[in-house]
């Protein structure tokens, strides 16, 4: 055991990660087990589905954990991006270039609201997003007139944006390229967290805020650009749900920031701020996706996804807990 | 004198990467003041800590009258009867100061807690000990020296056998240091033991009766205090004697620059119509009563509060400061007196700390360069002794003295003209003290300018080239260094305003 913890491997990936990381394996493979259906290439993208608008979202929200705030919003806004952009779209004749520069800046928009709430009105950011869920819950209902919307299909001239998230050859073959994307955003992001100014400003705002700022740093600046990441990051989940998806309903989306958050917190990213790992948050995102995926295989309803989500989420923090408690 | 009424024994304790405690010693009489002394990083907090039952001994024993004991939180420790003051505050600001006192044992009243009597409890203790403050105010609204005294007053309300106070002193003003000798004076008479922990020699001298030195956690000997000089003490400590001889004349050549120019400053309650120049070369000492507005000017300054009016110029220029970020800019670094609370991320490593303030100069493109990052902070290390297994060390590991150094590598790797100084040395031991001093002395020969704002008056007589007497937020006195003396200074820091005392602006 004592050879096993130091082991260089296992003290890099962290204990919390690894138990995440070992979570995951052990679920897709009692999964597969149960189900032989379930190890399949196209429950895969399945899974790879469901992680998107999770990942993206659980990316974002991350920096914002890690200044030791929380975002709400992200769940609505999310849902609201989708929702005016599909509108635009469907109903205006945007073309689809422009509905998806849209979609994004609808979630920037929304994370330099919450931004100068927080740093500049000095609301605390539970207040300040909680405040920015309702408001774009409601705003995305109003501007649809209350309607779902659902977006171009992949037949429709414009449908060329469906393949962002997936390919579908001749043969009928799925390509999950969103998998790539989102990758693709997650090392840029734990690239920006841990090698630039504005990461490790971020981390130590969370650690210590004022010591950061009699530091010398702008910490209003770094608070901001947190949220707007966390904004930004929703805009891109809601491109990547109704892209896989197709379909919003107007007011839903609350409760997808859970996921996300549990998703960070399973990953080993501290609620209390000054820290934040993004590769254990994509591990995080990939169990709840996998949960989200699995259960019906086999043979559970939804709920259980929650209870599930619920255990795996206090044994992985609880491993943490542990072994910092034991150091001490 | 009593009986020996602790006693411990070939204590070890190792964290990961250092060995804290190397089988170390200490015998404790009821009845006498017992000095714990060693440099930074030496181990004695960690010693008190393993005896208050925060941590655990690898190996060794320890006795409390009489009987072998085995404290595993700090609880068992307080219901044996030891009561310790630490190093850091460890008090709610939230909370008024009676809710502080009594944080564990609240007082109830038919199944409520009852504050009135809480604070009649705390009028009480503060009435026997003498000290002056008002039970029901709030924690986060004293100076550090008077929440300090509450530490004392909390821990002493224990009614313990045993007392620790692990630099007390660091926080307090002279006056206050009197008060505290009274209380230990008192506390000494009835009996009880006391372990008194401080950098400070003088105080040694005063209030101690036998010293035990140790040296990078090995204990080195216990002496009786009157029976040996200062330089003994200080060469068991560092192994080498230190000389501290006050400054005679400034160092300023007399056609020096004006580098710092503040003109009617005020800024909230604490400053009111402040006005200054700080030369090229020079250390402007400030000194004053703990409460004399020193640091809220230095924060007003440095773009931490909010300036009510007053103009500054740097270099002759007059120049706008509304942000730290601002400060920094200018060439303008500042040094908190509260250095875990404001000084430091002790959750982040020596390295990041270290660069904190300076983070553009350790940019390759976008990315921070971890390797030129880690190299400078291992210099300054060096540079500054700083006892940390490596610069990846989490502050919060590091010994308070070594803390300190930490903050004061941030500001020098920034590289600015001009640095306020607040309370440089507090907390720190006699031998990295005399580093400082010798640094500072270097940086003013470089060029640079420091406002060094000091409770100490050996400090301010040390190294001042000018001082600066401030009281209730306005200068009260200047005074070249070929006039100053204690006296001087104590007469114009307690020059009340006059419109003041007749009542006109009382708030
Ligand atoms: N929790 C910890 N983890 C790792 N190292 C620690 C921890 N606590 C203390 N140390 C290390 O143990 C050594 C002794 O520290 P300690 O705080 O006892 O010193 P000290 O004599 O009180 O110094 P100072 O005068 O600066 O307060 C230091 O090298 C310190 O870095
Ligand atoms: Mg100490």
């Amino acid at each position: 055991m004592e050879k096993l913890k130091n082991n260089p491997i296992i003290k890099a990936i962290g204990t919390q990660r690894l138990v995440a990381l070992l979570a995951l394996i052990l679920l897709y493979l009692t999964f597969g087990i149960m189900n032989p259906r379930f190890a399949t290439y196209s429950t895969m993208v399945n899974i790879f589905d469901a992680s998107y608008y999770i990942g993206f979202m659980a990316i974002g929200i991350c920096f914002v954990i890690a200044t030791g705030g929380i975002d709400l919003s992200i769940g609505t806004v999310l849902t609201m991006s989708g929702l005016v952009a599909g509108f635009l779209s469907v109903n205006m004749g945007f073309p689809i270039w422009l509905v998806i520069i849209i979609c994004i800046s609808i979630g920037t928009l929304f994370g330099v609201i919450n931004g100068l709430l927080v740093a500049k009105l000095g609301l605390p950011p539970f207040i300040a997003t909680l405040g920015t869920m309702m408001l774009s819950k409601g705003i995305g209902s109003i501007i649809t007139g209350a309607q779902s919307v659902t977006w171009k299909s992949g037949s429709d001239p414009e449908g060329w944006y469906r393949s962002i998230f997936k390919i579908k050859t001749e043969g009928g073959l799925l390509i999950p390229t969103g998998f790539l994307f989102l990758i693709a955003a997650a090392v840029l992001m734990a690239v920006v967290m841990n090698k630039t100014k504005t990461g490790r400003y971020i981390l130590s705002l969370g650690s210590n805020k004022e010591a950061t700022r009699l530091s010398g740093v702008n910490v209003d600046k770094y608070l901001i650009i947190a949220y707007v990441i966390s904004g930004t990051f929703a805009g891109i989940a809601g491109l990547a749900y109704s892209t896989i998806y197709s379909t919003l309903l107007p007011g839903g989306g609350a409760g997808f920031e859970m996921d996300a958050i549990a998703g960070v917190v399973i990953g080993g990213t501290s609620m209390s701020g000054g820290i934040g790992t993004i590769a254990g948050t994509m591990i995080g995102v990939f169990i709840i996706s996998i949960l989200k995926t699995g259960l019906p295989f086999v043979g559970l309803q939804t709920h259980y996804q929650q209870v599930a989500t619920g255990l795996v989420l206090i044994v992985a923090v609880f491993a943490d807990v542990y072994r910092n408690r034991k150091k001490n | 004198m009593g009986s020996v009424m602790l006693r411990m024994k070939g204590i070890d304790k190792s964290f990961p990467g250092v060995h804290a405690l190397d089988h170390v010693d200490l015998d404790v009489i009821g009845g006498e003041v017992h000095a714990l002394m060693g440099e930074n990083g030496a181990g004695k907090s960690t010693l008190m800590k393993i005896l208050t039952g925060i941590y655990l001994k690898d190996s060794g024993t320890i006795e409390f009258e009489g009987k072998g004991v085995e404290f595993t939180s700090p609880k068992e420790a307080q219901d044996a009867g030891i009561a310790i003051v630490h190093q850091e505050l460890n008090m709610m600001n939230h909370l008024t100061v009676a809710q502080n006192i009594f944080i564990g044992r609240e007082m109830m009243k038919s199944g409520f807690i009852s504050d009135s009597m809480m604070n009649k409890e705390a009028r009480k203790l503060f009435d026997r000990l003498n000290i002056d403050i008002d039970p029901s105010e709030t924690m986060g609204n004293l100076t550090v020296g008077r929440q300090q005294m509450c530490e004392i007053a909390k821990a002493i309300s224990r009614e313990a056998k045993l007392m620790v106070f692990d630099e007390p002193s660091a926080a307090l003003t002279e006056s206050e240091i009197e008060e505290l000798f009274k209380i230990i004076r008192d506390l000494k008479s009835k009996g009880m033991g006391i372990v008194y922990i401080s950098h400070r020699m003088d105080e040694i001298k005063v209030i101690t009766d036998r010293v035990t030195v140790m040296r990078d956690g090995t204990y080195v000997g216990t002496m009786i205090t009157k029976d040996s000089t200062k330089d003994d003490i200080i060469n068991m400590m560092v192994g080498r004697v230190i000389y501290e001889d006050p400054k005679q004349t400034s160092s300023v050549p007399e056609n020096a620059p004006v580098v710092l120019k503040v003109e009617h400053l005020s800024a909230g309650k604490m400053v009111k119509d402040v006005s200054f120049e700080l030369r090229k070369g020079e250390i402007l000492g400030f000194s004053g009563l703990m409460g004399a507005g020193r640091t809220e000017l230095a924060r007003a300054i440095f773009g931490a509060d909010k300036k009510d009016e007053g103009t500054i110029y740097i270099n002759g220029e007059q120049v706008e400061i509304k942000t730290t970020e601002d400060a920094v800019s200018h060439g303008i670094g500042y040094l908190s007196e509260d250095r875990k609370r404001f000084g430091l991320v002790v959750a982040k490593s020596v390295a990041e700390n270290s660069t904190m303030s300076a983070l553009s100069l350790f940019m390759k493109g976008v990315f921070i360069d971890r390797q030129k990052e880690r190299k400078e902070a291992e210099s300054y290390v060096k540079l500054l002794k700083t006892k940390t297994p490596s610069v990846d060390q989490l502050v919060v590991n590091l010994s308070g003295g070594n803390q300190q150094k930490v903050v004061i590598a941030k500001w020098l790797i920034r590289n600015c003209d001009i640095l306020i100084f607040d309370e440089p040395t507090r907390g720190i031991d006699v031998g990295a003290k005399s580093e400082i001093y010798h640094l500072m002395n270097e940086l003013v020969k470089q060029g640079k300018s420091i406002i060094m704002i000091s409770s100490e008056m050996t400090e301010i007589l040390r190294m001042s080239d000018r001082v600066l007497v401030m009281c209730e937020g306005r200068i009260t006195g200047e005074i070249p260094i070929e006039e100053v003396s204690q006296e001087r200074i104590m007469a114009a820091a307690t020059l009340r305003n006059q419109e003041d005392n007749n009542g006109k602006t009382k708030k």
